[in-house]
């Protein structure tokens, strides 16, 4: 919530409460492996009442009991997923940061490389259309049209015009 | 008195917005100058009485007029000068007010400086420029009066949010602004030519100094927004792919995509109809990013449901603007005529591939941005997309448009030889596998990503200096003579390298903070030593002291490294009893681009004092590279064949294309 107020200066009524920090020292585990791990997975979890925080960042209390509880799991036993699909249970896809891939994200997570996919065919198709328009244009401009040729053959005396010589062999 | 004059002003200039956004069309359509030369003093006149406005805001902040609802909600009498005045602008109605003061600011400085644009077209443009100005001020007139009163004054103000109470506050927003509303310009430009179905050579040559001025400071307003972040929240995060951020963002990728096909575009006639259309969209994200600001939807779609004067007034304008432009585009766009060919191996090939490359990552943050929100409009099902997201899809895009980068300055125009320039680069490339080694041989087992990304980094670096060395014919010929063409180097020429380095430079500190960062939490109490990185920071004791509108509490600790002592850190922690709120002062010591971070939690009972104690490495490289990507705009702004206003130096502009 402070970070918002504070990047474009905007709602500056949001109400803000004491400003603990994110990960307190009493959360820690003894286990550095342990604890890594639950950093790690605090970034990817969001602290639902807060804008778009994720909470490793927040000082909400929701997100310390968040991190507690990913702290108690991790105690418990459980795998990095297990602990994902105990929160998703509890808290909806809400939670993860990172959507999973399903038909209501699909658009989401595929839009990136379709764009540009798409931008780079559309460019390619486009600027051979292009070079071709221009190719033609340019050759049209060289040959001669009918009336052209007819005044050509006026000019010319009637007389056939001269193939061009077969080359030899 | 002086709110009612205030408010008045802003009436005032909203009649000459309506004055100017219909009469010099007509003139222009008639080819009556009169009509059209209106223009510029409706523009002038403009901003005299905005601008009379905002000190007239201004004026009430710093005398604490309580009986105004914006200064008694957002002021305190005890508040610190500097903070009266930021205050101004630290709220909606006050940023409004100065959203528009310098959208009047960019129509005077046409109006001012463009005495050498075609009259139709200035008419034309300076008219655009007033629709958007007088779109906002009814917006401001109608639900976002800063002026109005209380009818029985309090004595006392509610004091500013404690966060913003800061000098980042006087810097970042009004840059940003600059940033977003300066792509007005192009804005204005780009529909002025569709209206006039007429675009060459000399348009490019305007409309590129402008969105130059604009990314210029979006840039530093983007940067000084994150280090403010960085310093401010205390736990060192400096970006968050928060919407408010990634608001900010969007119309930085489109304007520097638009940035880079303008160049095209000046150079070589091409890409016109994509240049016009970047133009429209780069504005049209800066109003996207108005309205997500401004509306509320961000915070929840509902609170934008329960109040929705302003959110849809915001998206009304946003909807005419941007539908409207767009619809001009649809329908003027096929008959401009399209430019020169080029093979795709060319100057003009490599800055395709940049646009396609900045465009496709905007699609990305706009996605991820935009999706949640409609994805809970339509199905009321609620997702989240942030950082992680973001790293994963945003990140991979810039890998290849990096790897381009060094490529595209040393491809000659219409046709050129990738094989020439990967030999001039052939040192780049190895600077860049060298320290890839040297760091797989340093950190042993470490992560893998990060060497990569920084022999990355390096190789945009090293490229851009092959690029100057090839120029100058450094260690070919005498070193005198290299300095002296290094001198006759256009000034653009060396923008284009600085801008490139910034680059280059701050993903170095991206990687390095992300991955080297050492961090150590825990409850101190006085005399007791912790240890980060190497230094050893002793907390020799906490005071109390009184601000001027709050309480702090002061830490002192003694930081040495190695045995050698350094200067004292003192963070602190200040408590705000007006809006019974806290903020963390955090404590940097700088030495060379890396920081030591030091930052207060809360007390315990038994004496004790949380304590977050970073060390960054070569974090400071984080803005360092914006902050050269800026000064390589500026330089680049100060070309003669650039200059804003210039004339057209004909045959100069040849002769030196010629040498580049």
């Amino acid at each position: 919530m402070k970070r918002w107020s504070i990047i474009l200066a905007l709602a500056a009524t949001v109400a803000i409460g004491s400003l603990a920090h994110a990960v307190q020292p009493d959360e820690i585990m003894e286990d550095p492996v342990k604890e890594s791990r639950a950093r790690e997975l605090s970034k990817e979890l969001r602290c639902m009442v807060c804008q778009n925080q994720s909470i490793d960042d927040s000082d909400a209390p929701l997100a310390r009991d968040l991190r507690l509880l990913v702290r108690e799991r991790i105690a418990a036993g459980d795998s990095d997923s297990q602990v994902i699909e105990f929160l998703v249970a509890r808290y909806g896809e809400f939670v993860l940061l990172k959507p999973r891939f399903n038909p209501h994200t699909m658009l989401l997570w595929l839009l990136p490389p379709l764009a540009l996919m798409g931008g780079g065919i559309a460019l390619w198709v486009y600027s051979d259309r292009r070079r071709r328009a221009v190719v033609s244009e340019r050759e049209s401009l060289m040959k001669l049209s009918p009336d052209e040729e007819a005044r050509l053959e006026k000019l010319l005396g009637a007389e056939p015009v001269p193939q061009p010589e077969e080359p030899h062999p | 008195m002086i709110a009612e004059a205030g408010h008045y002003a802003l009436v005032l200039a909203f009649g000459l917005a309506l004055i100017q956004s219909v009469v010099p069309i007509v003139g222009a359509r008639r080819g009556d100058i009169a009509l059209m030369e209106m223009a510029r003093s409706t523009a002038l006149a403009q901003l005299l009485f905005v601008g009379a406005s905002f000190c007239l805001l201004t004026a009430l902040h710093v005398t604490s007029d309580f009986s105004v609802v914006n200064v008694f909600e957002n002021s305190h009498s005890a508040k610190p000068l500097l903070y009266k005045i930021t205050g101004v602008w630290g709220n909606h109605e006050g940023s409004m007010l100065l959203w528009v003061s310098i959208l009047a600011l960019f129509g005077a400085m046409v109006a001012a400086f463009g005495t050498n644009l075609p009259v139709s077209l200035r008419a034309n443009v300076l008219a655009v420029q007033a629709w958007v100005a007088g779109a906002f001020y009814l917006f401001i007139l109608l639900t976002s009066n800063p002026f109005a009163r209380i009818a029985q004054p309090p004595i006392e103000g509610r004091d500013l949010n404690p966060i913003l109470q800061d000098i980042g506050l006087a810097v970042h927003p009004p840059m940003l602004y600059l940033g977003y509303v300066g792509f007005s310009i192009s804005f204005s430009f780009a529909v002025a030519a569709l209206l006039e179905g007429r675009i060459d050579a000399a348009w490019a040559r305007w409309v590129r100094p402008w969105t130059l001025v604009a990314w210029v400071f979006l840039t530093l307003g983007i940067a000084m927004g994150s280090y403010w972040a960085y310093y401010e929240l205390g736990w060192g995060g400096w970006w968050f792919w928060d919407p408010v951020e990634n608001a900010s963002l969007m119309p930085w990728l489109a304007g520097t995509a638009l940035l880079h096909s303008a160049l095209v575009m000046e150079k070589r006639n091409a890409l016109k109809v994509w240049t016009i259309l970047l133009s429209i969209l780069t504005f049209s994200l800066s109003l996207l990013g108005t309205f997500l600001v401004r509306s509320g939807v961000l915070t929840s779609v509902h609170a934008f449901a329960t109040d929705p004067a302003r959110g849809v007034f915001i998206l009304l304008i946003l909807c005419i603007f941007i539908g409207g432009s767009l619809a001009l585009y649809a329908l003027r766009a096929p008959s401009l005529k399209q430019g020169g060919l080029f093979a795709p191996i060319s100057r003009e090939g490599a800055l395709v591939l940049n646009n396609l490359f900045l465009t496709t990552a905007c699609a990305t943050v706009f996605v991820g941005t935009l999706y949640p929100l409609g994805l809970e409009v339509l199905t009321s099902e609620k997702i989240s997309v942030g950082a992680p997201f973001f790293n994963l899809t945003f990140g991979p895009l810039f890998v290849p448009l990096l790897i381009a980068v060094p490529f595209g300055p040393l491809l000659p125009w219409k046709r050129g030889d990738l094989l020439a320039a990967s030999q001039r680069l052939t040192a780049a490339g190895i600077a860049a596998l060298v320290a890839i080694a040297l760091l797989f041989a340093w950190q042993r087992g470490g992560p893998m990503l990060a060497p990569l990304a920084i022999g990355l980094a390096v190789w945009v670096i090293a490229g851009v200096l092959s690029d100057i060395a090839e120029r100058t014919g450094l260690f070919r010929i005498p070193f005198s003579v290299s300095l002296r063409r290094a001198r006759g180097l256009p000034r653009s020429a060396w923008g284009t390298a600085f801008a490139h380095a910034g680059l280059g430079v701050a993903l170095i500190g991206v990687v390095c903070e992300t991955t080297w960062n050492s961090e150590y939490i825990a409850t101190m109490k006085p005399d007791q030593v912790a240890r980060v990185a190497g230094y050893e920071l002793k907390l020799e004791g906490l005071t109390q002291r009184q601000g001027p509108n709050y309480r702090e509490t002061l830490a002192q600790f003694a930081v040495s490294l190695d045995g050698k002592s350094l200067p004292v850190m003192t963070p602190s922690k200040r408590s705000f009893t007006t809006r019974g709120m806290s903020t963390t002062e955090a404590a940097l010591l700088t030495r060379g681009a890396s920081q030591l971070y030091v930052s207060l939690g809360d007390a315990s009972a038994d004496g004790g004092i949380a304590v977050r104690i970073y060390h960054k490495p070569l974090v400071l490289l984080i803005w360092w590279g914006p902050v050269l990507m800026a000064f390589g705009g500026v330089l680049s702004l100060s070309d003669r064949r650039l200059r804003v206003g210039a004339p057209k130096p004909a045959r100069a502009a040849r002769a030196l294309q010629a040498a580049e």
